[in-house]
This record gives structure tokens, C-alpha cells and sequence, in this order.
């Protein structure tokens, strides 16, 4: 195989680590959501909590994104 | 080529300035870095000039920010939390202003580069260690080591809290650049597919309309995502000085 074809290959593969992040981002959101509409009142002190549960799980699927963009344009 | 997605980010020089080998030229990134400064500056100089009891417009924009950053750092830092205020409130505007100026067309977003954005996060990890070491003496090397863990399970958890503290740099500095790349790589990858439809005669034209309609909804985006990188940002900032202001949990 060409180094070319697997570096696009690889970065295919890479971004499939973007699609898990973004299952743990829908889990985040979605119990957020829910707890928020069980208990609206609680749900504006969670704020800041989700979103450091947002940055921490985004920033593995960002690492992802950065080794797809490495392989294509590094 | 004019749809490469990359250009937008490459550095010019304006003026270049050479002073015994190293370059200091003047480049474009340092234009915008200017300009991020004077343009948050002059917003909150100039619209707190008044200080008017009942604020003006643009004084309670001023002063919902600051309230903003004020409440999501006494919050989760606690009131002693509040000295490094200006530090956490000059970050945030920081990167605000530079994510919004970047936007615009034709613009260069300085948070798109991970030395820009790495710089600002070794000043926070940086100012974590010292203040930590220089407060808590010690004591500081606690946050490693948590308290209630089971003797069997301490090295494991020990060694997982230095990896993650070691990875908190790396992984604030990528998150915030590697989010204005990507969002700006999407954006002109979109627009460059107007423009290649649109240039196939009729039929490309209507079939254009579907890109546009998703640039303009993707420039919706990240305009959110440029004002949320910088919340994350500084409430990333703010639990990080937490550590360092009690390292005990």
C-alpha cells in the first residue's frame, strides 16, 4: 500500500474516535437534561459541572480530530 | 489554491525585524493580538467611563461579564479564589475577543495556533504549581495523593492523578486551538463548496443553495462555540486554581 493511501486511511480511522466522544457527550447532555427536568430548580447551580464534564470528554475527541489533521496535513 | 482550508492560517510577516539571528518580525498573529487587546480594552474602558449608578448599555454588558466571570470563579474556587480574578477575568477576555475577531471573513484567529493557545495554558499550570508549592509548602503534593483510597489501590491512584494532572496543559491548550481550527477548516471547506457548485452552471447554482444554507448555520455555531471555548477556558482555570488554593480536595 502507499504511504499516501494509508495515511488517509488512518486519519478515516482516527475520526471514528470523534464519533465515541460524541456518545459520551449525548450521554452528558442527555442525563443533564433529564436530571434538569426531574428537578428545574437544581439545574442552573449544575451549570459550570456540566460543562466540565462537556470539556473533559470533548477534549478526547479532539485528540482524535488531531491526529486525523496531523496525518492529513502534518 | 483559493479553497485551500489551511491558508487562512498561515503567518505573514507585516514588518520584518531581525535582531542578532532570531526573528521578531511583526506578523500578522501579532496584528490581531494587538487588536484583541486594544479592541477589549477599549469595550471595557470605554463603557465603564461613565460609571453611572443605573448603568448604560454598555456598561451593564461590562459589567455582565464581569459578574460572569466573578460569579463562575467564586464559585468554584471559593472567595479566596478571588485574587486571581484579573488573571482568570484577562484570560477569558483574552480569548473572547480573539475567538469573535476571528470570524470575521478575511480575519486571522489567533487562538487557532497551539503556541498562542499553549502559552496561555503553561501560565495557568505555572501559576497552579507556584502558588501551590509557595502557599502549601509540601502539603501542596497532596492533591495526588487522595485522601480515604485503599492502601492496595494508593500508587495506582496516585500515578493516574499525576498523568491527568501532567495532561491538564496538553489538553487545555489543544482543546481551544484545535476547536477554532477545526470549526474554521469546516466553514471554508462548506463555502468552497458553493463556490465549486456554483460554478457548474444552473443546475450547480440550486444545488448550492445547501451549502450556503449550511455555512450560514455553521457560522451560527461557531460563534457559540467561540464564546464557549472561552467559558471553558476560564472554568477549566478556575478548578485548576481550586487545586492549588486546597490541594487536599
Amino acid at each position: 500500500m502507499e504511504a499516501e493511501a494509508a495515511k488517509f486511511i488512518g486519519a478515516g480511522i482516527a475520526c471514528i474516535g470523534m464519533g465515541t466522544a460524541g456518545i459520551g457527550l449525548g450521554h452528558i447532555f442527555g442525563n443533564y437534561l433529564a436530571g434538569a427536568i426531574r428537578n428545574p430548580a437544581a439545574a442552573d447551580g449544575q451549570f459550570g459541572r456540566l460543562i466540565f464534564g462537556f470539556a473533559v470528554t470533548e477534549a478526547l475527541g479532539i485528540f482524535s480530530l488531531l491526529v486525523a489533521l496531523i496525518l492529513l496535513f502534518g | 489554491m483559493a479553497t485551500d482550508p489551511i491558508h487562512q492560517f498561515q503567518i505573514q510577516k507585516l514588518i520584518p525585524i531581525e535582531i542578532g539571528g532570531v526573528d521578531f518580525s511583526f506578523t500578522n498573529s501579532a496584528l490581531f493580538m494587538a487588536l484583541t487587546v486594544a479592541g477589549a480594552s477599549a469595550f471595557l474602558i470605554l463603557s465603564t467611563r461613565g460609571r453611572g449608578l443605573v448603568p448604560s448599555r454598555w456598561q451593564s454588558a461590562a459589567e455582565m461579564t464581569y459578574e460572569f466571570v466573578a460569579g463562575t470563579l467564586r464559585e468554584s474556587a471559593g472567595s479566596e479564589g478571588m485574587r486571581f480574578f484579573p488573571f482568570v477575568f484577562s484570560l477569558f477576555m483574552f480569548i473572547l475577543v480573539a475567538n469573535l475577531l476571528g470570524m470575521f471573513p478575511y480575519f486571522f484567529t489567533v487562538t487557532s495556533h497551539i503556541i498562542v493557545t499553549a502559552a496561555m495554558a503553561m501560565a495557568v499550570i505555572l501559576t497552579v504549581i507556584v502558588y501551590g508549592l509557595w502557599r502549601h509548602k509540601l502539603h501542596f503534593f497532596k492533591l495526588f495523593v487522595p485522601s480515604g483510597v485503599p492502601a492496595v489501590l494508593l500508587p495506582f491512584i496516585t500515578l493516574i492523578e499525576i498523568l491527568s494532572f501532567i495532561s491538564r496543559p496538553i489538553s487545555l491548550s489543544i482543546r481551544l486551538f484545535a476547536n477554532m481550527l477545526a470549526g474554521h477548516i469546516t466553514l471554508k471547506v462548506f463555502a468552497g463548496f458553493v463556490v465549486a457548485l456554483s460554478s457548474l452552471g444552473f443546475v450547480g447554482i440550486l444545488g448550492a443553495i445547501l451549502p450556503l444554507l449550511a455555512a450560514v448555520a455553521l457560522t451560527a455555531l461557531e460563534f457559540l462555540v467561540a464564546a464557549l471555548q472561552a467559558y471553558v477556558f476560564a472554568i477549566l482555570t478556575c478548578l485548576y486554581l481550586n487545586d492549588a488554593l486546597h490541594p487536599g480536595h
